[in-house]
C-alpha cells in the first residue's frame, strides 16, 4: 500500500476555484441570481475550513480534556441553535427545552459508548478521535431531529382533529398521538438509513475517502466506516427517540387535553 | 347526572346553574356559534372550565380521571375523525382506543345495521359519502356502548328520512338499555320529537328549558 501522500500546494488548491468561476459563469448567463449565494457560501467554507485546520493543529498538539470538552460543548450549542433555526415551524420554549436536552443526551451518550467500547480510545479525550467522531454523531443528530420536530409539530397542527377525536373515544394521548409520533420518526431517520444502504455502492463516505487519501488501508478505513455509520445511526435513533417521547407530551396537559399554545413563539 | 355551578369558559359559556339529568334524551339548540359544541367538551372533559365546577354524577369532574370519564361519556363531534383503512379497522380502532374487547364480528353489523349503513365491513372507507362516514362514526360510537352519548349535530349531514330512522333506533336502543343522551341539533323537528327535555343555549347562556326537569 502506497502512503506517501500528495501535499496540494496552493496554487493546486487554487485551480479547484475554476469549478465556482464555471459556476458563477453559468448562473450569470441563465440569468438565475445566486451569484452572491455562491460567493458567500465559498468564502465561508474556506475560511472556516482554514479556521478549522489551525483549530485542529492546535488541539492535536495541546491534548487536554477541557479543550476537547469545550470543542464538544461548542459543537453542541452550534448544533442546537442550528435545530431552531432550520425547522420552518414555530416551536414553543418548552420544546425547544426538550430539543436541546434530547441532543446533549442522546449524543453524549452514543459517544461516550462509541469511544468507550467501540473504539477503546486511551485517553479518552484525544481529540485527534473524539472531536471527528463528535462531528460525524452530531451533525447527523441534529439533521434527524430537525426533520423530526418539523413533521411531529406540522402533523400535530394539520391532524389535531384526528387528534382530538381519537381522544373523544377514549385514547390516551399517547394512543392518539401515535400514528404522527411514528411518522415524524420514520421522516428522521430515513435519511441515515437510505445513506447507509447505497454507502460503498452509490457513494464512498467522506470519511473513508479522506482515510484512503491520507493513506489509510481501504479495510481499516471500511472498518471505521462501518463502526462509524452504526454509531450515526444508533445516535440519531436514540437522539430522536428521546426527543418525540418527551416533545409529544407537550402538546397536552396533565387531564390529556390538548393544548394549542405549543406553536406560539419561535 | 351533570351539574354545572357557576361555569365559565373564556366568553363562551357562562352557566350559573345546569343540571342534566340520567337516562334521558336531552336536546341542546341555538344560534351557531352560542356555544353548544363547548357545553359538549366542558361534559368530557376534553375542556375545563375556566371557573367554577361541573359535577358527574355528584363527583366534580376535576377528581375524575379524564381518559376514563371519555370512556363512560363519550363524545362524537360534528365532522368526526375517519382513519385510513376499512370500515371493520374504523370500528376496532374505538374499541382500541378504549381498550374494550370484541365479542364476534356480529356485534358490528349489529351496530352498523343501527347506524343505517348497510356496507360490507371489509369495505374501504374511501368510498364512502360524507353520510356514510358520519354514519360509520356513530356506528363507532354505539359500539363502545358508554353510559352517555355526546352527540354534536349526528345527522347533520343525512337527509330528512335517514335522519329520522337514525335518531329514531338511537334513541329507542338508549332508552331500553337506560342510556343517556345529550344531543346538539339544528333541527326543531328532532328536539321536539325525541327529546325528554331541550335546553336553548345562546352566547353561552342556558336562555330556555323546556321539558321535564
Amino acid at each position: 500500500m502506497n502512503t506517501n501522500v500528495i501535499e496540494l500546494q496552493i496554487w493546486q488548491l487554487a485551480t479547484a476555484y475554476i469549478f465556482i468561476l464555471i459556476l458563477l459563469a453559468f448562473v450569470k448567463i441563465r440569468g438565475i441570481k445566486r451569484e452572491k449565494e455562491i460567493l458567500i457560501s465559498s468564502v465561508r467554507m474556506t475560511l472556516q475550513l482554514v479556521l478549522t485546520g489551525y483549530i485542529l493543529m492546535y488541539l492535536f498538539d495541546n491534548e487536554s480534556w477541557i479543550l476537547t470538552l469545550l470543542v464538544l460543548t461548542v459543537m453542541e450549542i452550534f448544533a442546537i441553535n442550528n435545530i431552531y433555526r432550520r425547522v420552518n415551524v414555530k416551536i414553543s420554549k418548552q420544546l425547544k427545552k426538550i430539543i436541546a436536552f434530547s441532543m446533549v443526551t442522546g449524543t453524549v451518550t452514543c459517544l461516550l459508548y462509541f469511544i468507550i467500547m467501540v473504539i477503546g480510545l486511551k485517553p479518552w479525550y484525544s481529540p485527534r478521535y473524539f472531536i471527528p467522531i463528535s462531528g460525524m454523531l452530531i451533525g447527523n443528530s441534529m439533521t434527524g431531529i430537525s426533520l423530526g420536530v418539523s413533521r411531529l409539530v406540522n402533523d400535530m397542527n394539520t391532524q389535531k382533529h384526528l387528534v382530538e377525536s381519537s381522544l373523544m373515544l377514549g385514547a390516551t394521548p399517547n394512543m392518539a398521538s401515535k400514528e404522527i409520533v411514528d411518522n415524524a420518526f420514520d421522516s428522521a431517520i430515513l435519511p441515515t438509513i437510505n445513506s447507509m444502504v447505497g454507502m460503498g455502492i452509490v457513494f464512498l463516505p467522506g470519511m473513508m475517502t479522506g482515510q484512503i487519501l491520507s493513506g489509510v488501508s481501504p479495510v481499516t478505513a471500511i472498518e471505521y466506516q462501518i463502526a462509524i455509520m452504526l454509531g450515526i445511526l444508533g445516535s440519531v435513533a436514540f437522539t430522536v427517540i428521546l426527543f418525540l417521547q418527551l416533545g409529544c407530551k407537550t402538546f397536552f396537559n396533565k387531564k390529556a387535553q390538548m393544548v394549542f399554545e405549543i406553536t406560539e413563539s419561535k | 347526572m351533570f351539574r354545572f355551578q357557576n361555569v365559565m369558559y373564556k366568553d363562551i359559556i357562562n352557566i350559573k346553574s345546569l343540571t342534566i339529568p340520567s337516562h334521558k334524551i336531552v336536546c341542546i339548540t341555538g344560534e351557531s356559534g352560542g356555544g353548544k359544541t363547548t357545553l359538549l367538551k366542558l361534559l368530557n372533559k376534553m375542556i375545563s372550565p375556566d371557573s367554577g365546577e361541573i359535577f358527574y354524577l355528584d363527583v366534580p369532574l376535576e377528581e375524575l380521571d379524564s381518559i376514563n370519564l371519555r370512556r363512560k361519556v363519550i363524545m362524537l363531534p360534528q365532522n368526526p375523525a375517519i382513519y385510513n383503512g376499512s370500515i371493520k379497522d374504523n370500528l376496532l380502532i374505538g374499541l382500541r382506543f378504549s381498550e374494550k374487547t370484541l365479542e364476534n364480528d356480529d356485534c358490528l353489523l349489529t351496530v352498523l345495521q343501527s347506524a343505517w349503513l348497510s356496507k360490507s365491513l371489509d369495505e374501504s372507507v374511501d368510498n364512502l359519502s360524507g353520510g356514510e362516514k358520519q354514519r360509520l362514526a356513530l356506528a363507532r360510537v354505539l359500539l363502545l356502548d358508554p353510559d352517555v352519548f355526546l352527540l354534536d349535530e349526528p345527522s347533520a349531514s343525512l337527509d330528512e328520512e335517514t335522519e329520522r330512522i337514525i335518531i329514531e333506533n338511537l334513541v329507542t336502543q338508549c332508552k331500553k338499555n337506560s342510556k343517556s343522551i345529550i344531543m346538539v341539533t339544528h333541527s326543531n323537528k328532532v328536539a321536539t320529537t325525541y327529546s325528554d327535555m331541550i335546553i336553548r343555549i345562546d352566547k353561552g347562556r342556558v336562555v330556555n328549558k323546556e321539558g321535564m326537569l
